[in-house]
C-alpha cells in the first residue's frame, strides 16, 4: 500500500507541493489526473527520489517502509517503478544491456541469483513479444533515435520486465495511437494482482477505458482537490478541469 | 555484459584498498648507478650483450639528445625532471618475487580477479617467479600453466615462421632485420624522449610476420614471459611483410606499480604492401594518489608507416592510467590507398593530465585515415585531444574522418580538442566532428531509479560513450577495459 500524508515538495524553493494526502492500496490502481503544472509529474519525481526535490513536509510509506529516507536504487529495488513523462536517451548503451544490469541490481538486493545473458534474453524476448514490440528494440540504444511513441513503450518493456509492486505512469500513454495506447493498458493490466498497485497519470479517458481505475484523483495547484470513482474520469472528460478547481478554492 | 553489474564489487574493493600494488618488498636489484652518460650507455650494451653496431647506434641517439630540450608544447604541468637523477639500468635478481600466490596480497589477487583476469596471468602479474616455484604447491599448476602456455606458443609461432622475442634477443639473433628497421620509423632524432629512448632502451617486443603469414594467435606481452619486468625506456618493432596480418596487444588492465616515474616508450611499425597491423593498449600504470602525488610520467612515441600499398595500421587505446600521458600513435601513409586508423579513449581523474591524439601523414593517393577520440575527464583532471592530419601534395584522393568526443563528470575537470589540420592537395578530404558533452542528472537519475547504483549508472553510461572505440579492441580485452573504466572513475560523483 501506498501511504502519502500531508506531503509538501518544492524546487528551487518554489512549493509545487502543498499537502497531498493520497492512499493507493494494494492491488488497486488509481488514475491521477490535473491541469498542466499542477505537479502530477513533481509527485512522481518524489515519490522515486528525485533529489532535485526537496521534500518540506509529511511522510510517504510503501509497505510500511519509509520511502523517502530510501536512494532512488533502493526504491526501484523496493519495487517503485516510474515510467517517464519524458524518457531519457543513454547513448551507446544497449538497452538490454540496460535492462538486465538493472533487473541484476534488484536481483541482488533481494539476494537472488542474476540471470545471465542467456537467461536474460529469453525472459526479454518473451515479453517483447507478449506486448508486439519489435524484436530490435531490446538491440537499440536506450531511447537514442526512439520516436515519442517508441520512447513510451520501451517505458512499459521496462515495466514488464522489472515487474514492479508500484507503479507511476507519467502520461505515458500521451502521443499514443489506439493500438499504442492499448499495450500501455495491456502492460499494466497484465501486472495487476493482490501485490500491484498503480498510480496512472492521465490526461485521456481512453486510456481508463481500457484499465478502469479503483479511484480517480484530480491534482491542482499542488493539492488533490477531488477524488472518486471511475465516472469522475468520464464526467471531467466533458466539463474539464476549470470547474472543479474553481468549486475546491 | 557482466562487466557493468560487476562494477559495483569492483569499485568497492578499490575503494577500499585503494590503488594497491600489494607487495613492496625489497627486491633486490642490480643496478647501475644514477646519471646518464657514455659509460651508463655502455653498461647497458654490454649488460644487454649488444653487438659493436647497436651500443653505436646507441651512443649517436645519445649524442643527439644532449643537443635536444625537453618540449613543453603539451598542456601538461610536471616539476622538472633532472635526468642525472635516475637509474638508467636496473635489472630484478632472480629469487626476488613471492614464490607463490600464497604469499601474494590477497587483496591484490582479489582485485585480479574482479578484473577478470585467468588466474594464469594473476600470478605472473603479481611477480611469482616461474623458476622459484617448482616445489610449493598451490601455485605450480597456475605458473606452470603459463609457462606452457607460453611454450606452446613459441611452437606454434616457431612453424607459422613467426618472430616474437625481447627486442635484445632481437638484436643478438636477427640483427639484419632490426638494422634494417630500427629508427626508421621514429628515427633516433625524432623528440626529445625517442632520443632518450634511443640511447638507453632495455627492453620491448620485437616482432617479425613473413609475407603473406597471418600470425596464427595475438600477440600478448602477458605471454612474452619477461614482459613482467616492464622497462622504464621499452623498445617495441614490429615488422609485417607483404600480404601479412598481426594483432598486437599491449600491457593489462591490471593496475601497474612502478617506481620508476619517468617512462618514455618507443613504438615504430612497419606495414609493407597489403599487410595489417592492429596494435591495441591498455594502460593502467599508476596515476597517482587522489591529490596528484605520485604517478608516472607517460611519455610514449608511437608510430607506425604503411610503406606498402594497400597496407593498414590500427591503433586502439584505453588510456586510464599514468599522472601524465604525452603520447599520439601516428600513422604515415606512404602506400597508395593505405588506411590509417586510431580509436581512442583517454580517461583521467583526480589530479591526472593527458595530452594524446595522433598524427595521419598522408602521401599516398587515395590513403584513408580515421580517428575516433573519446576523452573523459573526471574530478580535477585535465584531458586534451591534440591532432594532426596532413595532406601532402601527392596524397591525390586522401580523406580523413575525425571524430572527437569529450565527457565530462563534474565541473572541476577540463576537456580541451586542439585539431591541426594541413592540407596541400585540392582534392584530398579531412572532415572534423567535436562534440562535448556532460553526464546528465537526469541520465543518472534515470538510471539510478531503474535500479542501479551511481557508481554503476555512470560505468554504463561511460562504457555507452566509448563503445566505438571498444568494439574495436580484440574480445577478452574488451570485456577488461569496460571494468576499468568504471574502476578508474571511482568516486567521480555525487
Ligand atoms: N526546475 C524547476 N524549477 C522551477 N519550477 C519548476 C521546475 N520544474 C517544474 N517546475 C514547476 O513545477 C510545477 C509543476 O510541474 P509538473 O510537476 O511538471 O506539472 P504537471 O506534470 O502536472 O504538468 C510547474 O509550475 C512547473 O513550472
Ligand atoms: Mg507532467
Amino acid at each position: 500500500m501506498l501511504d502519502i500524508r500531508g506531503l509538501a515538495a518544492s524546487i528551487n524553493d518554489k512549493p509545487i507541493l502543498k499537502g497531498i494526502d493520497l492512499v493507493v492500496p494494494q492491488g488497486e490502481v488509481h488514475a491521477l489526473m490535473g491541469p498542466n503544472g499542477s505537479g502530477k509529474s513533481t509527485l512522481g519525481y518524489v515519490l522515486s527520489g528525485r533529489e532535485d526535490y526537496e521534500v518540506t513536509a509529511g511522510t510517504v510509506t510503501f509497505n510500511g517502509v519509509d520511502l523517502l529516507t530510501m536512494e532512488p536504487e533502493q526504491r526501484a529495488a523496493a519495487g517503485v517503478f516510474l515510467a517517464f513523462q519524458a524518457p531519457v536517451e543513454l547513448p551507446g548503451v544497449n538497452n538490454a544491456n540496460f535492462l538486465r544490469t538493472a533487473l541484476n541490481a534488484i536481483r541482488r538486493a533481494h539476494g537472488e541469483p542474476e540471470l545471465d545473458a542467456v537467461q536474460f534474453l529469453k525472459l526479454a524476448r518473451a515479453e517483447t513479444k507478449r506486448l508486439a514490440m519489435p524484436d530490435d528494440m531490446l538491440k537499440r540504444n536506450v531511447n537514442v533515435g526512439f520516436s515519442g511513441g517508441e520512447k513510451k513503450r520501451n517505458e512499459v518493456l521496462q515495466m514488464a520486465i522489472l515487474r514492479p509492486k508500484l507503479a507511476i505512469l507519467d502520461e505515458t500513454d500521451s502521443g499514443l495511437d489506439i493500438d499504442a495506447l492499448k499495450i500501455v493498458a495491456d502492460g499494466v493490466n497484465a501486472l495487476r494482482g493482490p501485490e500491484f498497485s498503480a498510480l496512472v497519470i492521465t490526461h485521456h479517458q481512453r486510456l481508463l477505458d481500457h484499465l478502469v481505475p479503483n479511484r480517480v484523483h484530480v491534482l491542482a495547484h499542488g493539492r488533490i482537490v477531488r477524488s472518486g470513482g471511475p465516472e469522475l474520469a468520464k464526467e471531467l472528460e466533458k466539463s474539464g478541469y476549470a470547474g472543479l478547481i474553481a468549486e475546491a478554492a | 555484459m557482466a562487466a557493468v553489474t560487476e562494477t559495483l564489487d569492483t569499485v568497492q574493493s578499490v575503494t577500499q584498498s585503494g590503488y594497491k600494488w600489494g607487495f613492496e618488498t625489497t627486491i633486490e636489484m642490480d643496478f647501475a648507478p644514477k646519471g646518464l652518460n657514455e659509460d651508463i650507455i655502455r653498461l647497458i650494451s654490454t649488460r644487454k650483450e649488444e653487438p659493436e653496431w647497436m651500443l653505436e647506434w646507441r651512443l649517436k641517439a645519445y649524442a643527439a639528445w644532449l643537443k635536444m630540450e625537453e618540449p613543453h608544447w603539451a598542456r601538461v604541468d610536471h616539476p622538472p625532471i633532472d635526468y642525472q637523477d635516475l637509474h638508467y639500468y636496473a635489472a630484478p635478481k632472480k629469487k626476488a618475487g613471492p614464490k607463490s600466490l600464497d604469499e601474494v596480497d590477497p587483496e591484490l589477487l582479489k582485485m585480479y580477479e574482479k578484473l577478470g583476469i585467468p588466474l594464469k596471468e594473476r600470478a605472473i602479474l603479481a611477480g611469482v617467479d616461474p623458476d622459484t616455484v617448482e616445489n610449493t604447491q598451490v601455485a605450480v599448476d597456475a605458473v606452470f600453466d603459463s609457462v606452457s602456455v607460453a611454450t606452446t606458443f613459441q611452437a606454434t609461432l616457431r612453424k607459422a615462421g613467426v618472430i616474437f622475442c625481447p627486442i635484445s634477443e632481437a638484436v643478438r639473433d636477427h640483427p639484419e632485420l632490426v638494422k634494417q628497421y630500427l629508427g626508421t620509423v621514429v628515427p633516433t632524432g625524432d623528440n626529445f624522449f625517442a632520443a632518450l629512448n634511443s640511447a638507453v632502451f632495455t627492453d620491448g617486443s620485437f616482432v617479425y610476420i613473413p609475407k603473406g603469414v597471418r600470425c596464427p594467435m595475438e600477440l600478448s606481452t602477458y605471454f612474452r614471459i619477461n614482459a613482467r619486468n616492464t622497462g622504464q625506456f621499452e623498445r617495441t618493432l614490429i615488422i609485417a611483410e607483404a600480404g601479412s596480418h598481426v594483432s598486437y596487444l599491449e600491457g593489462c588492465t591490471a593496475p601497474q606499480r612502478d617506481e620508476n616515474q619517468l617512462h618514455a616508450a618507443v613504438v615504430e611499425l612497419v606495414a609493407m604492401d597489403d599487410a595489417q597491423i592492429k596494435y591495441s593498449t591498455v594502460q593502467n600504470w599508476y596515476p597517482g594518489d587522489a591529490n596528484g602525488k605520485g604517478g608516472i610520467y607517460n611519455f610514449v612515441t608511437k608510430r607506425g608507416a604503411c610503406r606498402g600499398a594497400r597496407s593498414k595500421i590500427s591503433w586502439t587505446q584505453v588510456e586510464t592510467g599514468s599522472a601524465i600521458t604525452w603520447k599520439y600513435p601516428s600513422c604515415v601513409l606512404h602506400g597508395e590507398d593505405s588506411v590509417g586508423e586510431f580509436y581512442s579513449v583517454a580517461v583521467t581523474n583526480n589530479h591526472q593530465q593527458a595530452d594524446t591524439g595522433t598524427k595521419m601523414i598522408h602521401i599516398g593517393k587515395g590513403s584513408r585515415s580515421t580517428i575516433i577520440s573519446k576523452g573523459i575527464s573526471a574530478g580535477h583532471s585535465n584531458n586534451t585531444y591534440r591532432g594532426l592530419v596532413r595532406m601532402l601534395p601527392s596524397a591525390t584522393n586522401a580523406r580523413n574522418f575525425t571524430q572527437c568526443d569529450s565527457l565530462l563528470i563534474g565541473d572541476q575537470c577540463g576537456a580541451h580538442t586542439v585539431p591541426y589540420i594541413e592540407s596541400r592537395n585540392l582534392t584530398a578530404k579531412v572532415e572534423h566532428e567535436a562534440t562535448t558533452s556532460k553526464i546528465a542528472d537526469d541520465q543518472l537519475f534515470y538510471c539510478r531509479q531503474r535500479g542501479l547504483s551511481e557508481e554503476d549508472a555512470v560505468g554504463l553510461i561511460v562504457n555507452g560513450f566509448c563503445k566505438d572505440v571498444l568494439k574495436e579492441l580484440p574480445m577478452e580485452f574488451a570485456v577488461e577495459a569496460q571494468k576499468l573504466l568504471a574502476v578508474s572513475l571511482e568516486g567521480s560523483v555525487g
